[in-house]
């Protein structure tokens, strides 16, 4: 152990029933520098992460903090020691305005308990000022973007005076731009002396602002090094154990008859004369920019947004799409890019949320065939790969990818001809990324057919046989595989069709 | 490994089955404070007199399963029931007077439903406008005077089928269907969904709208069932019966482990919390507790129950995998 470092743990257990969640962890960071956590979902990054935060506690190993030894039973202490916590998800309240939340909890206060807001006011605008940023202190959290919020966060660590600061898979739901600013921040951290913990799977992100990596699998660090002694490979193979190379596992299946043709396809939220048409066997891409109309269009498509007109036909019969079963009965299913919200049912278990969008087959008579149900469920899920305790576990005890694949047995359980595919990977590991479009290819080879939509382009360039790209509710253009590359989508998705 | 699952396994039957744990052992104790307890006659009057209320549990659990409530069943229950007490009066035919008590339980839910589903009224606030309606209905109609000489409708509540009670036999029944509809049929299914999250439910093509009706229809033939009951039980048609039965109603699915949040609950557990209830009102009065004392200590018991509920939650989601906890739900999800 180095003067530097701030933070160490060591030796760190934690067993869950019937899972050892951390084995023998060891991990340290150093002032002023950035350590990135990298691992698949269920390696053991967010156990850690909340034992070092608080809110849990290790079963064997120790805490050091500045070299002493500590026991952070809450994350109230984890606060008091400097620790601060930025949640991939964020927790916020809507109606508090920023000078409000920058001080929650330990706004300064008058006689007779009163807040002190000019004191609030002040603190707020000389942290405001100091940190560059061009906020009003009186605007409501709820006008604030995703990244904003972030940023709020980070600033809150600093007026904390939080020297440790540890960061979930922040850049998940923000875009490039936001992203370059998040960075930006980072460095300006890193300089001032601060320790970050970075939680990441993205490699470009891992690269650019690690100085440390750790790689974390099955429980067990498997490696720390610096970041120069890493490549893309080498941490992609450590993360999944595995050599995975860049490939995407795509073959090649013939197309057939159009299943789905979409004509003048316009809706009220947002998306104007859309037409595409989706072929047998074929992998459709949808690739824009956030807020390009795609999420729009497939929603609506898939009858979650009323509104919306245009011809639909599938299979060559014009079909009246208005609601979820019209859609399901005609052989169409979406998985939508918020699982949380739109997919899964929390406090129930996986048996029942993989067989909720096809209840109908599992009943005789109105009652149900039980036995059928287990049997069904479980071949299903043995199928997709979905890693659980039993499928009587609960869904929200699942992490973030085995929900995912709790999704997709629900949907694959229907039977469909067209699967739309709404970010299918988002927030989910390297190694579940993979079986997600192994799962794709198999389901096109049955002469079934994919509509995709994902703002990763490699994903798509590498999974698809023709791209839409959107821009502003339209679509602006249309490539083969022959076409495909980055540039010429984002020029489309910019809707600038030709150089300059 | 084993011995891991073992655990595993032991947790879950902890938690599945803790409340029928409770029943058991306040069994045991109450027959060792009194020995009486445990005599058929006890028992079985014990039964008949939570029956009402157990019935109207059977309906709260089913909403408060799919995130709605029914303040109104009180009420209801009162308005079905002079109703019903009228029209056997008018007709002498117990099957018209009982299919009366049913059809009128069900019309007030129905408006309920309809409240909820097409004018987005909370839950909490349109039972509560339906609580004081129905309760007003039933006043008007007998011009707030009590219904005397009811003949023959008096079988529905105090008969007996061989030794069993007719109200209880009623509770069973009602009992039997909830847990049916709860475990096996569509319904049912669709019940935990939507209460559990209302936009995957609606994403998986279920129809919310129609779910919710549904299940404030079948809750008001049961609560046209208690108010029959009642009714008959003590004698007389009385339009001021059965204030705050929506509470005791509530209490004893909340005790029975149905999650406020939604999402959670079963017959099961419905009917051993009206038990729990009612074996500690029968056993402060053997033990001549004051009745004032009784309230109070009903009050902390409920606190108790609730709160270990949660507690043993909140310890089960740490110690679970974890990566997202229970509460997390999207907040569109409650009405």
């Amino acid at each position: 152990m180095t003067q530097d470092t701030v933070l160490e743990v060591k030796h760190i257990s934690k067993s869950f029933p019937g899972v050892k969640a951390l084995d023998d962890v060891s991990f340290s960071v150093r002032r002023g520098s950035v350590h990135v956590l990298c691992g698949e979902n269920g390696a053991g990054k967010s156990t850690l992460m909340k034992i070092i935060n608080g809110l849990y506690q290790p079963d064997h190993g120790e805490t050091l903090i500045r070299g002493e030894r500590v026991k952070i039973d809450s994350p109230i202490k984890a606060g008091e020691l400097g620790i601060s916590m930025i949640f991939q998800e964020l927790n916020y309240t809507p109606e508090m305005s920023i000078e409000e939340s920058l001080f929650a909890g330990r706004w300064p206060t008058r006689s007779l308990g009163r807040i002190d807001w000019s004191a609030i006011r002040s603190k707020t605008l000389q942290l405001l000022q100091q940190e560059n940023l061009p906020f009003d202190p009186e605007t409501k959290l709820k006008a604030l973007s995703i990244s904003n919020l972030q940023m709020l966060e980070i600033l809150k660590a600093i007026s904390r005076d939080a020297d440790i600061i540890i960061m979930d898979e922040p850049t998940s739901s923000i875009s490039n731009k936001e992203i370059e600013t998040l960075f930006h921040k980072i460095a300006d951290l890193r300089a001032r002396g601060k320790a970050i913990v970075y939680i990441s799977h993205k490699m470009d992100e891992i690269f650019r602002i690690a100085d440390e990596i750790s790689i974390l699998r099955d429980g067990r660090v498997v490696e720390t090094r610096a970041r120069a002694d890493f490549d893309i490979d080498s941490v992609i193979a450590l993360m999944v154990g595995r050599a995975l190379g860049h490939g995407y596992p795509k073959e090649e299946v013939a197309h057939g008859e159009p299943v789905l043709e979409v004509e003048r396809f316009s809706g009220p939220t947002g998306f104007r004369d859309v037409s595409f048409r989706v072929r047998e066997g074929e992998i459709v891409g949808f690739a824009g920019l956030v807020g390009a109309g795609r999420t729009e269009t497939a929603r609506a498509l898939f009858g979650l947004d009323p509104g919306a007109h245009g011809t639909i036909k599938v299979r060559g019969r014009t079909s009246k799409i208005g609601s979820v079963q019209d859609s399901v009965a005609c052989g169409m299913v979406m998985l939508s890019e918020d699982r949380r919200r739109f997919g899964i049912v929390p406090v129930r278990d996986v048996k029942e949320n993989v067989t909720l969008a096809s209840l109908a087959q599992f009943f005789r008579n109105g009652h149900l065939h039980n036995a059928m149900e287990r049997k069904k469920v479980t071949d299903i899920c043995e199928r997709i790969n979905v890693r659980m305790p039993t499928i009587d576990s609960p869904v929200g005890t699942l992490s973030g990818g085995n929900q995912q694949k709790v999704v997709l047995s629900k949907w694959m359980l229907c039977n469909p001809d067209i699967l739309i595919l709404d970010e299918p990977t988002r927030g989910i590991d390297v190694g579940a990324k993979f079986e997600i479009y192994k799962l794709m290819t198999s389901f096109v080879k049955e002469r079934k057919s994919i509509l995709m939509i994902s703002s990763e382009l490699p994903e798509l360039i590498g999974m698809c046989d023709r791209i839409y790209v959107m821009a502003g509710g339209r679509i602006t253009g249309e490539l083969a595989r022959a076409e495909f590359s980055q540039e010429t989508i984002m020029r489309y998705a910019m809707n600038m069709p030709k150089a300059g | 490994m084993t011995a891991v699952m073992s655990r595993e396994t032991w947790q879950k039957l902890k938690t599945r089955y803790s409340i029928y744990m409770v029943v058991i052992v306040m069994i045991i104790v109450c027959n060792a404070l009194n020995p009486n307890f445990l005599s058929t006659r006890n028992i079985s009057n014990i039964a008949a007199q939570i029956s009402v209320t157990t019935i109207l549990a059977f309906g709260e659990t089913l909403l408060v399963i799919c995130g709605l409530l029914d303040l109104s069943c009180g009420s209801v229950l009162a308005l079905a029931g002079v109703l019903s007490v009228y029209i056997f009066k008018e007709t002498g035919s117990m099957a018209v007077a009982f299919g009366a008590g049913l059809f009128f339980g069900v019309v007030c839910n129905y408006v309920n439903g309809i409240l909820v589903r097409y004018f987005s009224i909370p839950a909490f606030i349109a039972t509560l406008a339906m609580m004081t309606m129905a309760r007003g209905g039933a006043l008007l109609f007998t011009r707030g005077q009590n219904i005397y000489q009811i003949g023959d409708y008096v079988w529905f509540g105090q008969g007996q089928i061989g030794f069993i009670p007719v109200p209880v036999v009623f509770m069973v029944i009602i009992g039997i269907v909830t847990w049916y509809i709860l475990g096996h049929t569509r319904f049912g299914r669709s019940l935990y969904a939507v209460g559990g999250n209302e936009e995957a439910a609606r994403a998986s093509g279920i129809n919310i709208g129609r779910i919710k009706i549904q299940a404030y229809l079948i809750n008001g033939a049961f609560v046209g069932l208690a108010g029959i009951l009642l009714m008959s039980r003590t004698n007389v048609g009385a339009p001021n019966a059965g204030q705050g039965y929506e509470f005791e109603a509530l209490t004893a699915a909340i005790i029975g482990g149905t999650s406020f949040s939604g999402g959670l609950g079963t017959a099961g557990g419905t009917l051993a919390g009206a038990f729990i209830v009612g074996f500690l009102n029968n056993i402060m009065n053997l033990l001549g507790v004051d009745s004032y004392l009784q309230q109070v200590i009903k009050g902390a018991i409920i606190a108790l129950a609730v709160g270990y509920d949660m507690w043993a939650k909140v310890n089960r989601t740490k110690k679970s995998l974890g990566a997202v906890e229970l509460s997390s739900k999207p907040k569109e999800a409650k009405s």
